[in-house]
């Protein structure tokens, strides 16, 4: 100031001229930027959206009622134990409305109905976001100060996965996602930690390598690893993409490094070419289709997949080796999911002429190979690491890796700064995993990651799941998590345990919790049913429910088997809950029966769904009951009766809330129904 | 100003640059070299999917011309209500004179009208309306119940994996899309009969209650479920409020 010359104005003058008039322009800018503040509240968003709300409610016929439920400014929902603070339903008004279902503008429409409301866990549990906001832009976008956008509608479901480990039936895309995550072999390279501090574990059982060479050629593990859904469909081996030689050199390696265990192969008796169509009916009767799918001319996939499509098994397998795996497959594999059949030399001979012939001309056509130089068998062991082959596989030699790849605990909360996403793609973190899934060498030719063939819905399944696994998932107070049910190791002990491991039950019947699905669980299989029935139907299993395709295989059993597990199943599968004989099989009184029978056809209608006179009845959803008083136990009758789902949990039978008298009544009825044949002749 | 104008034109040349990297749309792309008279569905209308969800079957449309036959090289471009993705949402016929697109439904439960569209040599548009439905959670909920306990009678198609008891019934039951008999019952009725059986409604005992299996709100969701899918469409009887 003092170096300015007193005729020239100061530059304080120059700006504001007269004090004065400076004092004056000062206060009014005073005045002005405290207005800003207040303009900025009257005109903001939210202002907008809750008088448009009001306009919109006003038209209505309950619009008394939905004002009253309206509260003006900004709605909080605060829950500090779960970390939420939420201002959503400063806009999204209309959440908890009923009435407005028929509204479809956003933000006014209601909530879909679901089992939580958001005064339990606020919005962005499910949806993300940043629930602070109070800006449309800031609430649902990624910004500079927030990462994670809302999410999309598509994989809200992984918001479910957070807490709910277990599958829930309102979440078919979460359970299908887990299931694959499984069943695909991604957990055999990630791994994936629970807020319980297990690691989720692989539920598919790649093939050993250990002994390839005495099952298969150098030509078909060439075919495979080029590709391996040009052999079966539905193989779940990915497509690791390789060159030839590289294919070349990892086929001679798989072969040197094969090494034989005895009784794994077994030459072919005679030179008699065996009836197909006699290989083929043999292939139905034994319901291998319970398990396998072949794909049809159509080029549909038809037939379980509890194990490997067998539509060009003829490629694979030298028939050496399968007709000893038909003889017993625990001598290659003790851990495999096949049952050990006891079939006959001929019943073999008839499998592995009809199975062999299950070729496909084209697939190794265009396969030849010189013999393995000691190069290429070397090279080949090195790309066998460098893939990780070992991670899925057994092999001589390779140790399984650890932490061969990226470790996926908390894959649905990876920061966006951590990610490198290819030109063009909206960086958020359900895009990344999508794209990875659908092509992970996308993100750079050099990845080891194989090329999965999934479907689109199936990319979004996977990608649902592994977006559970956030961090809010880990930091979640404990109380809230619901844990999966405990995976159960259930053992049967004894001679009859080591039968029913040598049958491979637990690929079909669960017990105690451990098996699958296929068919009933018999965890108090011993209560349920007859002995003799027992007995009889494990020699032969005869049909009792005529609709079902998938059926109880003929195991040829000898008769000290039999006796040896029907012993078992009938001491050890008890239920407590009552005493199994307490209700005599027969001699009910006559009028009770036929009361019971009155209650089966009329007031409960049984036979929309059973038969028990197969030229009246039609209904074939349930069991045939033509010979039940010789098949279940009456006390297991009268139990089931009066509540089906305590006796067997998820049943179709619905509950009828029936009487003592009724079920005492039906019981006595269904007993009396014996069947014609007799059990045992039946053969 | 003088010192600004290196900085400027900093910013001035990155933003061009990032205008030119912007490759040009996709639609821009398709050239049709054939144009047809007539859409119809080959496959992918009327599914049953899930909110936000990729519909399990891709809908297929195929361009025909004045005869009959299928044109290639057609240009095919689809079209729907807010939140519907279609994946590619545009392009041309292949030989057989097909489309093929995979779509995601948008994140509200109901029913959605795709809009499919070609044009003739004349550039007259060409449309065809397909419906899809999304189901909600509780609607999601409904299904799964449907498929457990209601369907093996209720749905009249068989197949051989799972065979349908409904032409063994003496009474037969109406199946869950006949929208002309369930849309004239209300909630309250279809409450009672799945929850007390045929007989609270005078009807057959042939459908037992379900009252003492199902929770509910688990028959809510059957409800909801049901109330989607009719055909026609429901819509809620009672007070109207909309005013448009």
């Amino acid at each position: 100031m003092q170096s300015s010359s007193p005729n020239t104005p100061s530059i304080w003058q120059t700006l504001f001229g007269h004090p004065v008039r400076a004092f004056g322009v000062v206060s009014l800018l005073l005045l002005i930027s405290l207005a800003i503040a207040p303009a900025k509240n009257h005109f903001s968003e939210w202002r907008h959206y809750q008088k448009q709300y009001l306009a919109l409610v006003r038209t209505r016929g309950d619009a008394v009622t939905l004002r009253r439920h309206f509260h003006d400014g900004i709605q909080q929902i605060w829950l500090p134990q779960i970390g939420v603070v939420d201002r959503c339903t400063t806009c999204h008004v209309g959440l908890k409305e009923a009435s407005l279902a028929d509204v479809s503008t956003q933000p006014f429409r209601r909530h879909p109905v679901i089992p939580h409301t958001s005064d339990q866990f606020g919005c962005v549990m499910c949806h993300r976001g940043q629930g602070a906001a109070t800006t449309v832009e800031e609430a649902h976008s990624s910004t500079l100060a927030w990462e994670q956008p809302t999410l999309p509608a598509r994989f809200v479901q992984s918001s479910c996965g957070q807490c709910h480990r277990a599958a829930l039936s309102g979440t078919p895309q979460l359970n299908a996602g887990r299931n694959l995550l499984t069943k695909c072999g991604c957990v055999h390279c990630h791994t994936i930690k629970l807020a319980d501090g297990s690691a989720i574990k692989p539920t598919d059982d790649p093939p050993s390598l250990e002994h390839v060479a005495d099952k298969t050629t150098r030509e078909w593990i060439y075919a495979w690893l080029k590709d391996p859904q040009a052999y079966a469909v539905t193989s779940t081996m990915p497509n690791f993409k390789l060159s030839d030689p590289d294919a070349r050199d990892i086929s001679a390696f798989l072969i040197s490094n094969s090494t034989s265990i005895p009784g794994d192969t077994e030459p072919a008796k005679d030179s008699k070419a065996p009836d197909p169509t006699a290989g083929a009916s043999l292939y139905g009767e034994s319901f291998c289709a319970s398990c396998h799918a072949v794909q049809n001319a159509a080029g549909n996939v038809v037939g379980g997949d509890v194990g490997p499509e067998l539509t060009r098994i003829g490629n694979k397998t030298k028939p050496e080796w399968l007709r000893a795996w038909l003889r017993n497959p625990r001598v290659y594999d003790a851990e495999t999911a096949m049952p050990h059949y006891r079939f006959t030399d001929q019943q073999v001979s008839l499998l592995v002429g009809f199975l062999g012939n299950k070729t496909d001309a084209d697939l190794l056509a265009n396969v030849h190979l010189d013999a393995a130089t000691p190069e290429q068998i070397a090279h080949g062991k090195l790309l066998v690491t460098e893939y990780g082959c070992a991670s899925c596989h057994k092999i001589s030699g390779i140790k399984k890796p650890e932490n061969f790849a990226p470790d996926l605990t908390r894959i649905g909360s990876k920061p966006l700064t951590q990610i490198i996403f290819l030109p063009g793609m909206a960086h958020t973190v359900p895009n990344y995993i999508s794209a990875k899934i659908r092509q992970p060498r996308s993100f750079g030719a050099a990845l080891k990651m194989p090329q999965y063939s999934f479907a689109p819905a199936q990319v979004d399944a996977l990608t649902t799941a592994l977006l559970a696994l956030t961090d809010r998932a880990h930091d979640l107070p404990r109380a809230l998590t619901l844990p999966t049910e405990a995976a159960s190791n259930y053992q049967p002990a004894g001679k009859a345990g080591q039968l029913i491991a040598d049958l491979a039950c637990f690929s079909c019947h669960a017990i105690n919790g451990r098996g699958g699905d296929m068919a009933p669980d018999l965890t108090w299989e011993g209560t349920s049913v007859q002995r003799v029935w027992l007995q009889a139907f494990l020699k032969n299993p005869g049909t009792l429910r005529p609709a079902l395709i998938r059926r109880m295989p003929r195991f040829n059993l000898s008769d000290s088997e039999v006796t040896e597990l029907t012993d078992y199943i009938m001491t050890v599968y008890q239920t407590p809950a009552f005493e199994r004989d307490s209700m005599p099989s027969s001699g009910y009184p006559p009028a009770q029966v036929e009361q019971g029978k009155q209650l089966f056809y009329s007031k409960y209608s049984c036979q929309s769904c059973h038969i028990i006179d197969t030229k009246v009845d039609k209904g074939y959803i349930g069991p045939t009951l033509t010979q039940v008083g010789s098949r279940l136990n009456a006390a297991w009758i009268y139990h089931w009766l009066k509540d089906p789902q305590a006796m067997r949990p998820g049943t179709t039978e619905p509950n009828r809330n029936m009487s003592d008298e009724d079920s005492r009544a039906l019981t006595a009825f269904l007993m009396t129904l014996k069947g014609s044949g007799k059990l045992e002749a039946k053969k | 100003m003088r010192r600004y104008s290196p900085a400027l034109f900093v910013v001035f040349f990155i933003l061009v640059s990032a205008g030119c990297t912007r490759k040009p749309g996709a639609a821009s792309a398709l050239k049709p070299t054939g144009f047809g008279a007539a859409l119809v569905e080959s496959s992918g209308g009327k599914q049953i999917g899930a909110t936000g969800m990729v519909l399990a079957q891709p809908v297929v449309v195929q361009v025909n011309d004045e005869q009959g036959t299928a044109v290639t090289g057609a240009l095919v471009e689809f079209s729907g209500p807010v939140g519907v993705n279609f994946d590619p949402p545009s392009g041309v016929t292949d030989s057989s004179g097909q489309f093929s697109t995979s779509v995601a439904l948008g994140g509200m439960a109901g029913r959605y009208q795709l809009t499919a569209r070609t044009f003739t040599k004349a550039q007259k548009p060409v449309e065809l309306k397909i419906d899809e439905i999304a189901l909600g959670y509780q609607q999601q909920v409904g299904f799964q119940l449907d498929d457990k306990y209601c369907a093996r009678c209720h749905n009249p198609e068989s197949s051989a994996e799972r065979v349908s008891n409904f032409d063994n019934l003496a009474v037969k039951p109406h199946p869950f899309t006949e929208g002309d008999t369930l849309n004239k019952m209300s909630d309250a009725d279809l409450t009672a009969i799945i929850g007390h059986g045929g007989p609270a409604l005078n009807k057959s005992a042939l459908m037992p209650p379900y009252g003492y299996t199902l929770s509910k709100t688990e028959i809510e969701a059957l409800i909801a479920y049901i109330r989607l899918i009719s055909d026609p469409p429901y819509h809620a009887s009672g007070m109207v409020y909309a005013q448009k």
